[in-house]
């Protein structure tokens, strides 16, 4: 009954990461996550070649009451932003897993404690 | 998971039960869990812009001050002159230390001849409380404690006195602006108030708990062919900002006077009698007309960033000139707002070279004449 797709993995800052296609995984934000921020309104991310570290900051969220920092889950070089969530960051909360989804990254190293998805919806119940 | 002892319970409105049904994304608020909102904080607001937005407010602290000398314990313990206030009227005002600082913002309902209803911040009700019974010791007149005697539902919005109209026998159009008046909304017995905390028209209902669910359930039945929508309270706080009305704890502190905060107008010396802090409050007002202090403010964004409380001002050479007070991305305007307290030099609408430093980056932003929004009338 979980509402964290089964396929991903999720970090312990609500982030979450594809399975790599060709060395290539997309990273978002988990619904949970969405879900605390509330309506978010403009999101700060990695630009195009820039190189994220795992468990780093890469960017921010802003949100109505609050801003967030945005965690790579992963380690390597963006090859892609979700120019749609710069445009309308509401896909955030809206499709946090689909069309909210927020960049990519050509992997060289995943973080070291990423969660699979019932550990992530334990974590999340805590 | 267990709770801390020195961590008092949460206490809980009377509508506590129907917000869960409804959904609602709960929140600490000054000990009370209190709903934040309910699904789209944007459509809340936009809603109350556009149509009506309902709210539980029960957190909010009444104290009910009667008795022969109740208007002068209100003058004594108060800025301002409540004895002077008509029946069925009500007046916004603040309760200071001796010192001059702002204990809290108040609203307070005159209830008849000997009868008035102060309603105080649920983060200061104690204390005002507490300052107002000491202060009303040598007069003839008692202060009661009515925090749980009253649920308080706001209706606001242009739809608003529609909306209450179909539910209300009480003469809404004769009802002004910072009015109240005992009436039957929905076969609850509640003091209706022409008074809120958004910009717009709207109504504050205070009715006995027991009556609260009844009411909200009859308001949003009143209300939904009209858009009425439940809200919470982060969008109570962008339509407060938005009008550019003051938070206790944000713009209002203790360590600032009434003129600090730019609301000197709310101290009224010439009423009779001394009051609680008339002393150094006339030693604040000339102070401010000598020496102007740092200058309540609009600020507008000029990129995506928001600037949060407590983030510094800075001028053209990186140099601190003043505070963010309250900040968030503004649903009418588009663009991220703040209230900020500015050096007096830089605090003119327009002000060449200001920026907020947001974690860091120099962000510049426009200085503008408070509020953000008014209504049209």
């Amino acid at each position: 009954m979980s509402i964290n797709p089964e396929q991903l993995r999720y970090s312990k800052e609500h982030e979450w990461l594809s399975a790599p296609e060709a060395g290539v995984a997309t990273v978002g934000i988990t619904s949970h996550a969405a879900d605390a921020l509330g309506d978010v309104v403009f999101v700060q991310l990695p630009e195009v070649g820039a190189t994220v570290s795992a468990g780093e900051t890469c960017g921010e969220l802003e949100s109505t009451k609050s801003v967030s920092d945005l965690y790579s889950p992963v380690s390597g070089e963006v090859t892609e932003v979700n120019q749609d969530v710069v445009d309308d960051p509401s896909l955030v909360n809206s499709a946090p897993f689909e069309g909210g989804w927020l960049f990519k990254v050509r992997e060289s190293a995943e973080g070291a404690d990423l969660l699979t998805a019932a550990e992530y919806d334990a974590f999340i119940a805590g | 998971m267990s709770e801390s002892p020195s961590q008092p319970a949460q206490r809980r409105t009377a509508l506590d039960a129907l917000h869960r049904t409804l959904g609602a994304t709960m929140t600490d608020f000054a000990g009370w869990d209190m709903p934040l909102r309910y699904a789209s904080e944007r459509e809340e607001h936009q809603a109350v812009r556009t149509r009506a937005g309902l709210f539980d407010l029960s957190h909010m602290g009444e104290i009910t001050v009667t008795g022969p000398q109740a208007g002068e314990v209100l003058d004594y313990a108060l800025v301002g002159h409540l004895s002077a206030l008509a029946v069925g009227r009500a007046r916004y005002t603040m309760i200071c230390a001796a010192d001059g600082g702002i204990v809290d913002d108040l609203i307070v309902y005159r209830l008849g001849d000997q009868e008035f209803m102060v309603v105080a911040n649920a983060s200061n009700a104690q204390v005002v409380l507490d300052a107002v019974t000491g202060r009303a010791a040598r007069f003839d007149a008692a202060v009661r404690d009515d925090r749980d005697a009253y649920a308080l539902l706001a209706v606001q919005g242009p739809e608003s006195p529609g909306i209450l109209k179909s539910l209300t026998d009480a003469d809404l159009d004769g009802l002004k602006y910072y009015a109240g008046l005992p009436g039957t909304v929905a076969g609850v017995p509640a003091l209706i108030a022409r008074t809120g905390y958004t910009g717009e028209d709207g109504f504050e209902l205070f009715v006995a708990p027991a009556d609260a669910e009844r009411l909200w359930q009859a308001l949003t039945g009143a209300g939904a062919d009209k858009g009425l929508v439940p809200c919470g309270l982060s969008c109570r706080d962008t339509l407060r900002l938005e009008a550019g009305m003051p938070l206790y704890g944000h713009e209002l502190t203790t360590a600032l006077t009434p003129f600090d905060a730019g609301l000197g107008r709310v101290v009224k010396f010439d009423k009779p009698g001394d009051f609680v802090g008339r002393e150094a409050l006339t030693a604040a007002a000339e102070k401010a007309a000598a020496t102007p202090p740092r200058k309540l403010v609009g600020l507008v964004a000029q990129g995506r960033r928001v600037p949060r409380a407590g983030y510094p001002v800075t001028d053209a050479s990186g140099a601190v000139v003043g505070e963010v007070t309250s900040g968030a991305p503004s649903p009418t305007l588009g663009v991220p707002i703040a209230m900020a307290y500015v050096d007096a030099a830089l605090a003119a609408p327009g002000s060449a070279g200001v920026a907020v430093d947001i974690r860091g980056a120099q962000e510049p932003h426009e200085v503008v004449a408070l509020p953000f929004y008014k209504r049209e009338r």
